[in-house]
Formats: C-alpha cells, sequence, structure tokens
C-alpha cells in the first residue's frame, strides 16, 4: 500500500464555499432582523443611526477593502513563487484586521461611555425602535468581529502552512480557503456599512 | 491535474477591483448624503450588491470557477431570497 494521499482540489474548495453559505444564511437572518424592524420604526432607525459615527464606519471599510485586496494577491504571489511576498501580503491582511479590530474597540468605548449598549438603563429610556437599532447593531457587528478574529488566527495558521511548506505553490487550497473566508468577512461588513453607518434621512 | 492549469490572476486585475470598490465606497456615502426618502435603503443596497458582485467574481475567483460552483452560489441566494420574501409577506401584511 502506497502513502500517497488523494488530495480533492475541488471538492476542498466546494466545500469552503458550502461552509460560506452556511454563513450567509446566518448573517442573512440578521439583516433580515434589521429590514423588518427598519419598515416599522423609520424614523427611530434615522435617530439612531445618525448616533453611529461614520469616520469609524468608512475607516473601517477601507480597512477590510484592501485586507481582501491583500489576501487575493498572495494567492497568486504563492502560485508564481513569490513566497516571501506571500507572506508579507499576509501580514498585511492580519494586521488589517487589527486595524479593524482596534477601530472597533476605540468606537464601541465611546458608545459604551455613553451608555449605549445592550441592556442599559439609557437603552431603556429610548424609543423602543432606537433600542432595537443599537440591540442589533451590537448582535451583527459583534458578531462580525468574532468571525474577524477568527479570520486572523485562520490566516495566521496558513501563514505558519506556508513557512513550513505544507501549503505551496503545487498545494494551495489550504491559502485559497482561508482567503475565501475572509472575503466573507469583508462581503458582510459591505452590507453592514451603509445599512448602519450611513442611515442619515 | 487541471488545477495547474487554473488560471492565475494578475496582480493588475485585483489593484483596479480595489480602486472600484474605494470608488463605489465613495458613492455610497455621497449618495446617503441625499434625502431620497424611502430610495436611500435600496441605492444602498443597489450599490453594495455590486461591490459584493466584484469581491465574489474577482476576488473569490468565482468568475473562473466551473459552473456547478457558480449554480451552487445561485441556489444560496434563491434560497435567501425566499427567506426574505416569506418574513415580508408575513410582516407586511399584518394588521
Amino acid at each position: 500500500m502506497s502513502g500517497h494521499l488523494h488530495k480533492d482540489y475541488t471538492g476542498a474548495k466546494f466545500g469552503m464555499w458550502l461552509f460560506l453559505f452556511t454563513e450567509v444564511l446566518l448573517f442573512g437572518g440578521l439583516f433580515i432582523l434589521y429590514g423588518v424592524y427598519l419598515a416599522r420604526y423609520p424614523k427611530e432607525f434615522v435617530m439612531a443611526g445618525s448616533q453611529l459615527n461614520v469616520w469609524f464606519g468608512g475607516a473601517n471599510t477601507l480597512v477590510l477593502l484592501t485586507s481582501s485586496l491583500f489576501v487575493a494577491m498572495s494567492i497568486t504571489a504563492l502560485r508564481r513563487g513569490a513566497k516571501r511576498l506571500c507572506l508579507g501580503l499576509l501580514g498585511g491582511t492580519v494586521a488589517c484586521a487589527a486595524i479593524f479590530m482596534i477601530n472597533k474597540f476605540f468606537e464601541w468605548s465611546a458608545k459604551i461611555h455613553h451608555g449605549i449598549y445592550p441592556g442599559s438603563a439609557h437603552l431603556k429610556e429610548m424609543l423602543p425602535g432606537e433600542m432595537v437599532f443599537f440591540n442589533i447593531y451590537y448582535l451583527t457587528t459583534g458578531l462580525h468581529g468574532i468571525h474577524v478574529v477568527i479570520g486572523a488566527i485562520v490566516l495566521s495558521w496558513t501563514m505558519v502552512f506556508i513557512k513550513t511548506g505544507r501549503v505551496n505553490a503545487g498545494d494551495w487550497v489550504i491559502l485559497e480557503n482561508a482567503g475565501l473566508y475572509w472575503h466573507l468577512v469583508d462581503l458582510i461588513w459591505i452590507f453592514i456599512f451603509p445599512l448602519y453607518y450611513l442611515i442619515l434621512h | 491535474m487541471p488545477e495547474e492549469h487554473a488560471h492565475i490572476i494578475p496582480y493588475r486585475t485585483f489593484l483596479l477591483v480595489w480602486v472600484a470598490l474605494l470608488v463605489l465606497t465613495g458613492l455610497t456615502i455621497a449618495a446617503a448624503q441625499f434625502h431620497f426618502g424611502a430610495l436611500n435603503v435600496w441605492i444602498a443596497l443597489g450599490i453594495a450588491t455590486l461591490k459584493s458582485s466584484l469581491v465574489v467574481a474577482v476576488f473569490m475567483h468565482m468568475k473562473y470557477e466551473q459552473p456547478l460552483f457558480k449554480l451552487t452560489l445561485l441556489s444560496a441566494l434563491a434560497i435567501l431570497a425566499i427567506f426574505v420574501g416569506m418574513t415580508f409577506l408575513d410582516v407586511l401584511y399584518r394588521s
């Protein structure tokens, strides 16, 4: 019996896409919550939405778009044999993830300092529609933030695999799958940003 | 193995898409400054959908994938559409 391990590049990639679809349904459900409550409380959503800081939101949008650029380029780099460039780009992606979370830390700290967080006394004093907005804001961006951290860990792990040669120009599906997961994180934020930060009217 | 001949996307393509994404982000911020009423949300969703299409097609390589992948993606989106649609059929028509 030879020790040859059968590898299935297409199967591995398809499997990741199937997983991503479950994530789409997960966040899709949260966006449906948003949609239903926006329809019910249009004015309160504007009142609450205008309290979110478009600079924090916008900066994080740019950070994630750039991080997606880096991870996409890292695959081209690896496949063309530019291993050091690949690792540099992946390091850049993880750095973007860190910047995103640091940004979020400052953003949430400011809000929490003003008494705006789930279960707070200040939230209870608000109109129902405003309270709903902030609750689903924290739920959705919180869950998204967890995904950013998971993605950063997965990418860092992949960097180790590349360094040891387990992931290489002949067998790169692990990097591709890690990249797909990261792009999903970016995609979710592409919808979060306008729906939560640009509800001004 | 077929995947050794799989298309490698040039850096330039990724950079062009990234620039397009930045421009669309600027556009969505600009559009939000105007009073279009209920239309604001739809404009925002439209631009977000366009941005997502670029990310899925190029960054996520879907444009170059085999039909099975594209079909499965469409199926997943159709299921999401049913999820959204049925919810609103209920919610919008309650008295």
